[in-house]
């Protein structure tokens, strides 16, 4: 990189950035401390590899305000170093074949913006990112606990992705219908525990609002509840070695019973449900309570304003640990080992990762994904619609979806089987009793961190 | 100077073709099959493991569940669209006003991509907002909802039907071809000798249907059991794996979970399956001779 066109910023570029960053911390009402790291971490910037241009594969936008941002942060980029930047976008279940296809053939996007274990199944073609995580670490105030343990790679003791966020999810429901089934309406006042959270759909169910959780292959949804669930009574896949399946225990079986009596209360079909099944339901107002992310009140903002009016957010309740147990989309962007421009990349990102470029772009979104650096915790999203607040803390309150062993290639593969999901189906609508559900979830499991 | 030695010009006259079918047909098999004896991951090489990716899946009960499916869905769907796709092709081979048209949008469900076809099932299923079942609700027949996807055996069912209306028009349109090249005399004939509708369809038309009714059952059986685009878009293999067919398991192992040298496992056991189909058409038609 020694013969890379430089673009280390000027005393006069250095000042005037930092004027506009100290004047973006004001705004963002962030204390003095985060004011002093930044200007002492304000010095890291990648010379940039002489006539370098960057592919980046991204998932598609989710809310529609999110591309238009993405890309004028990139032009801003070319603008700024001369780096020409390609997005590409997929479907985000899509991004994994097309990067693991990339991967085998070292051929494709420089960058990949992908989610989950990913970074982790091909952690060996991947350029180390650690400088730069830690840089924005020290910056903005840390990451959060979830977010070395996805980005950080033990075996090859660097950082091999750096954290984007979550498109967090958060129990969504119908104000009017909660407090007609005679429970307070205010998130901070909405149902804590999964016992009181029972008592309400039930309740919902009384009057005529069945709940809806998806228990077909529904990738996000299905995903994030059973894992909540089974984690909200300390079940658990795998021990912490990685190896041990500690799957079949009292806890389990707990958290199954307790998803069974949730599963009365559910409308009925969720056993087929994919992912956009519950954004429908409670649009149309034939579900009261589901779990999602900020997608739905967006689209009823646009198109249903009666129902957004009516709508609102509140955390996933805390379970008999006693301490949260979310699952959230987590996404993440790596740099293959192939690019000729490893520096233009890792500019690339840190420049997306700063707090002017990465506030216009979570802002926008309406808070669709969830900040993984805790400086962000003052974004104005977050103070602008109280029911997006929320979504604020889903990187905080989440555990990796390969809790409690390692994202990797063993977690990877049980989350795209659906072993969790399938469990949780069985045991719910019938087909397997408790226990022979927890024994073929097991068996899979088993065989998968055995393989 | 080609011309003068013609077995040189014979192998530079189809060495394109041989290229095509190599790079394309051969290279893809021989992968397919060498991946399935190792334990390659992806991004990973990997290394040679015999047979043991076979053995894994022949253990694994999602795999034992997705062979049950696959059997399902293509033996009930082939029957089905060959008997549906007969009676239509019989139906079309009279004259009618109209015929001409009718036989071209007899194609449409056949020529609209699979994609779009599977979209529109996956809404005609949905569990809250199905036509159906506003339909079946409308003329009293259904209270509440149906749950198409969301139980197991309805879900096959609904899969199948979909299918069934996806390639009846490849049995109508093969099987109309071959109706037309059946001589009428041989129908006047037999007529003249006091022969029903049953005896001419059952000693005339079928007999000479056969060749190329095998051929088209033998095409929609590998077409069918290596379906994939519909599962994956309205199911995606659920309800707990009960639509599983050897393409979407292979996909979700390989790809999705990483594991090429399994997935490809999977992926081969069609290779059985298809033999079979193969002999039996193989068989068929030189009796046939």
């Amino acid at each position: 990189m020694g013969d890379g066109r430089s673009v280390r910023v000027t005393r006069r570029e250095f000042l005037r950035e930092g004027v506009a960053a100290l004047s973006g911390m004001a705004l963002a009402g962030l204390g003095v401390d985060a004011l002093r790291s930044t200007a002492h971490a304000q010095e890291l910037t990648y010379p940039v590899e002489r006539g370098a241009s960057l592919r980046v594969l991204r998932w598609s936008q989710f809310v529609s305000t999110d591309r238009p941002i993405f890309e004028e942060n990139a032009r801003r980029f070319t603008q700024r170093t001369g780096v020409p930047v390609r997005v590409e976008y997929e479907t985000w279940t899509d991004v994994q074949p097309k990067a693991a296809a990339a991967a085998n053939v070292g051929s494709g996007p420089d960058i990949v913006i992908g989610f989950f274990d990913e970074p982790h199944l091909w952690a060996d073609k991947l350029v180390p990112v650690t400088d730069l995580a830690e840089y924005l670490g020290r910056k903005y105030g840390g990451w959060f606990e979830v977010c070395p343990q996805y980005g950080y790679s033990p075996p090859r003791r660097a950082w091999i992705a750096v954290p984007i966020g979550a498109p967090g999810a958060a129990i969504n429901y119908r104000m009017s219908w909660v407090r007609e089934a005679g429970f307070d309406p205010d998130p901070a006042k909405f149902p804590k525990t999964t016992d009181e959270f029972l008592r309400l759909c039930r309740a919902l169910r009384a009057r005529g609002h069945p709940t809806g959780f998806a228990l077909g292959k529904a990738v996000g949804d299905g995903n994030v509840w059973t894992h909540w669930c089974l984690w909200a009574f300390g079940g658990r896949a795998v021990a912490p070695d990685n190896k041990t399946i500690t799957i079949n225990s009292p806890e389990t079986a707990n958290a199954l019973e307790y998803a069974r009596a949730l599963y009365e209360t559910m409308i009925p079909g969720v056993a087929g449900w994919l992912d956009p099944h519950n954004n429908r339901a409670f649009l149309a107002g034939e579900i009261s309570l589901t779990n999602n992310g900020i997608s739905i009140y967006f689209a009823a903002k646009n198109d249903f304003p009666e129902i957004a009016a009516d709508m609102n957010h509140a955390f996933f309740p805390v379970g008999p640990v006693g301490r949260p147990t979310e699952l959230h989309l987590f996404s993440q962007a790596y740099i293959f080992n192939y690019t000729r421009y490893p520096n233009a990349a890792k500019e690339f990102l840190r420049w997306i990762m700063e707090e002017t470029q990465y506030s216009r772009w979570i802002n926008g979104m309406l808070g669709y994904v969830s900040h993984p650096l805790r400086a962000y915790n003052n974004l104005a999203v977050w103070r602008s619609d109280p029911k997006a607040l929320p979504f604020r803390d889903a990187v905080a309150r989440m555990l990796p979806h390969s809790y409690a062993g390692r994202p990797g290639p063993e977690a990877a593969r049980a989350l795209a089987e659906f072993v969790i999901v399938d469990m949780f189906a069985d045991a719910c609508t019938g087909r397997r009793s408790v226990r022979d559900a927890i024994r073929a979830a097991e068996d899979r499991l088993r065989r998968i961190y055995r393989s | 100077m080609l011309a003068e030695h013609r077995d040189v010009l014979g192998w530079v006259m189809v060495g394109p073709a041989l290229l095509i079918l190599g790079g394309f047909l051969a290279y893809p098999f021989v992968l397919g099959i060498w991946l399935s004896l190792t334990d390659t991951r992806i991004a990973s090489p990997g290394r040679f493991v015999g047979l043991e990716n076979f053995r894994y899946v022949l253990g694994d009960s999602v795999f034992r569940l997705t062979v049950l499916n696959t059997l399902l869905y293509a033996g009930v769907a082939v029957v089905l669209k060959f008997v549906l796709g007969l009676g239509l092709a019989l139906l079309v081979n009279r004259e009618f006003r109209g015929k001409r048209f009718v036989r071209a949008a007899m194609l449409l469900p056949w020529i609209v991509p699979t994609s779009l076809s599977a979209l529109v099932f996956y809404w005609i299923y949905d569990s809250q907002f199905s036509v159906l079942t506003w339909a079946l609700r409308t003329v009293g027949l259904v209270s509440g909802y149906v749950n198409y996807l969301g139980d197991p055996i309805l879900a096959r069912a609904a899969l199948i039907a979909a299918n069934v209306w996806r390639g009846v028009p490849f049995f109508a349109i093969g099987l109309l071809a071959g109706l037309q090249t059946i001589p009428r005399e041989l129908y006047e004939a037999a007529e003249m000798d006091g022969a029903g509708a049953w005896a001419r369809f059952r000693w005339i038309t079928w007999p000479l249907l056969v060749p190329l009714a095998v051929v088209v059952v033998v095409f929609s059986t590998i077409m069918t059991v290596g379906d994939f685009q519909l599962i994956w878009i309205v199911t995606k293999g659920g309800p707990a794996n009960a639509t599983h067919l050897f393409g979407t398991l292979a996909y979700q192992r390989a790809i999705q979970g990483g594991f090429l040298g399994e997935g490809a496992a999977v992926a081969v056991f069609t290779l059985p399956v298809l033999l079979v189909c193969v002999a039996f058409a193989y068989r068929a038609l030189r009796r046939e001779d």
